[in-house]
């Protein structure tokens, strides 16, 4: 299978992306490792005009400690996640997740930038970043602003990023008191037919892969943890007001029992400190 | 556009096609064959090569990606006189082969697995390989081999 026709530019910075962009914003995609866009574009379902491609733009892989937060550079590969010292000490549900994603080929092209802004509703590191509560970074024509994760995931495959932005940084609060991730599938590598990120504590988060058009909160869960509820009976409500797909790995109602079963088993982890 | 590739320590330049992928330019471009194509889907791991020393399976990488960078296929792992890769030894030794399809991405897969994790456990190669289909062996023997290259040589005879 191969792609159709584009025009292939390189950028050698930020700026550089972001004129390119500029000519034809909705003509135009950014390929960073290409793990998310080029299968796209091999099926077909994507035909940009213009490739932009961002992967040698130097200076935006990193994982550096900011503080109160871990900054994350867009260009930062699965597999410099996974080994990251800072992100395995200050996040780990995010270094373990980005372990997880895909395979080894895998985890040596993708970019953490390149899963939020494709933004699969079936992808780990979107939840895993929403479990966090994180915030993006994005550049524009206007300059940068900051976008919380909560905001990020509109709908299927569709972000609040525009068409003449580009995401360049996330940021991700240190110090979760305990974290738990969960992954089914029936294929090693495959995507996950549910998962679920959870962050417990004072503010517990817990984020879900794979129940409906964007990665999902499981709000009925996080309330009734902060209100004291066990693991057991928070997971209990894991699939309130979720809709989940139907398709040639699980039903709805299928996802909709799995993501109970996930949520205790994540929330068990994360209190017991197994991860 | 113009690519120049340096594959098996070979630099060479050549016009490609923007929309061309890094295993179409190995195999037909390059001429090296041993590269294959399976499910065409970043699934079956067949077409993996290392770039820069990594495994990438190749159907999912544009040959303007590898343009500057080093790629090793499988015909870049015999020494010059022939004699086979310590990784391709044990694949004989220990028949981790029936058909041969899945093999050449195997063994690079387990290359660049190897380089990361010198001494695996055997679930570690189970799961480092989880890229890597192989629809005869039942993986058994597959995963031998790769034990069997990660140990000296002396424990690979």
């Amino acid at each position: 299978m191969i792609p159709a026709s584009f025009e292939y530019r390189r950028a050698g910075s930020v700026d550089e992306a972001l004129a390119l962009l500029r000519q034809d914003p909705d003509g135009t995609k950014l390929l960073a490792g290409g793990h998310s866009l080029l299968p796209l574009m091999k099926l077909r379902l994507a035909t940009p005009g213009v490739l932009v491609d961002v992967g040698r733009i130097g200076g935006l892989s990193y994982v550096r400690d900011a503080g109160d937060h871990v900054a994350i550079g867009a260009l930062t590969r699965h597999r410099d996640l996974e080994t990251s010292d800072v992100a395995r000490s200050e996040v780990p549900l995010l270094a373990h997740v980005a372990g997880q994603v895909g395979d080894p080929q895998v985890r040596h092209r993708g970019t953490i930038g390149g899963s939020l802004a494709h933004g699969d509703p079936a992808s780990d590191l979107p939840a895993a970043v929403l479990a966090l509560g994180g915030t993006l970074v994005v550049q524009g024509p206007g300059g940068t602003r900051e976008v919380p994760v909560d905001g990020f995931f509109l709908g299927f495959l569709e972000t609040a990023l525009g068409p003449d932005e580009m995401l360049t940084e996330i940021r991700v609060r240190k110090g979760a008191a305990g974290w738990g991730f969960q992954k089914f599938n029936r294929r090693a590598q495959d995507w996950a037919i549910v998962g679920v990120a959870a962050v417990v504590g004072s503010d517990p988060r817990v984020a879900l892969v794979n129940m409906g058009s964007t990665t999902v909160r499981a709000r009925g869960v996080e309330e009734a943890l902060a209100a004291g509820a066990s693991p057991a009976d928070a997971a209990a409500r894991a699939a309130e007001g979720l809709d989940p797909p139907s398709d040639l790995n699980a039903s709805t109602e299928y996802r909709q029992h799995l993501v109970t079963v996930l949520v205790r088993r994540a929330l068990e982890g994360a209190t017991t400190g197994r991860g | 556009m113009q690519v120049t590739v340096t594959v098996n320590g070979v630099p060479e330049t050549h016009d490609v096609e923007t929309r061309t992928l890094l295993v179409q330019y190995l195999r037909e471009v390059r001429g090296l064959t041993g590269t294959n194509i399976g499910c065409d889907t970043t699934s079956c791991g067949a077409c993996t090569v290392l770039m820069d020393g990594e495994s990438v399976k190749s159907c999912t990488v544009l040959a303007a990606q590898a343009d500057a960078h080093e790629i090793i296929t499988i015909e870049g792992m015999a020494a010059a006189d022939g004699t086979m890769h310590p990784i391709q030894q044990a694949f004989q030794e220990h028949h981790g082969l029936q058909c041969g399809y899945c093999t050449p991405g195997m063994v690079m897969a387990a290359a660049s697995f190897l380089q990361e994790h010198p001494q695996p456990s055997e679930a570690e190669v189970r799961e480092g390989l989880e890229g890597n289909l192989c629809r005869c062996t039942g993986y058994h023997n597959i995963v031998q081999a790769v034990l069997a290259a990660a140990s000296p040589p002396e424990a690979v005879r």
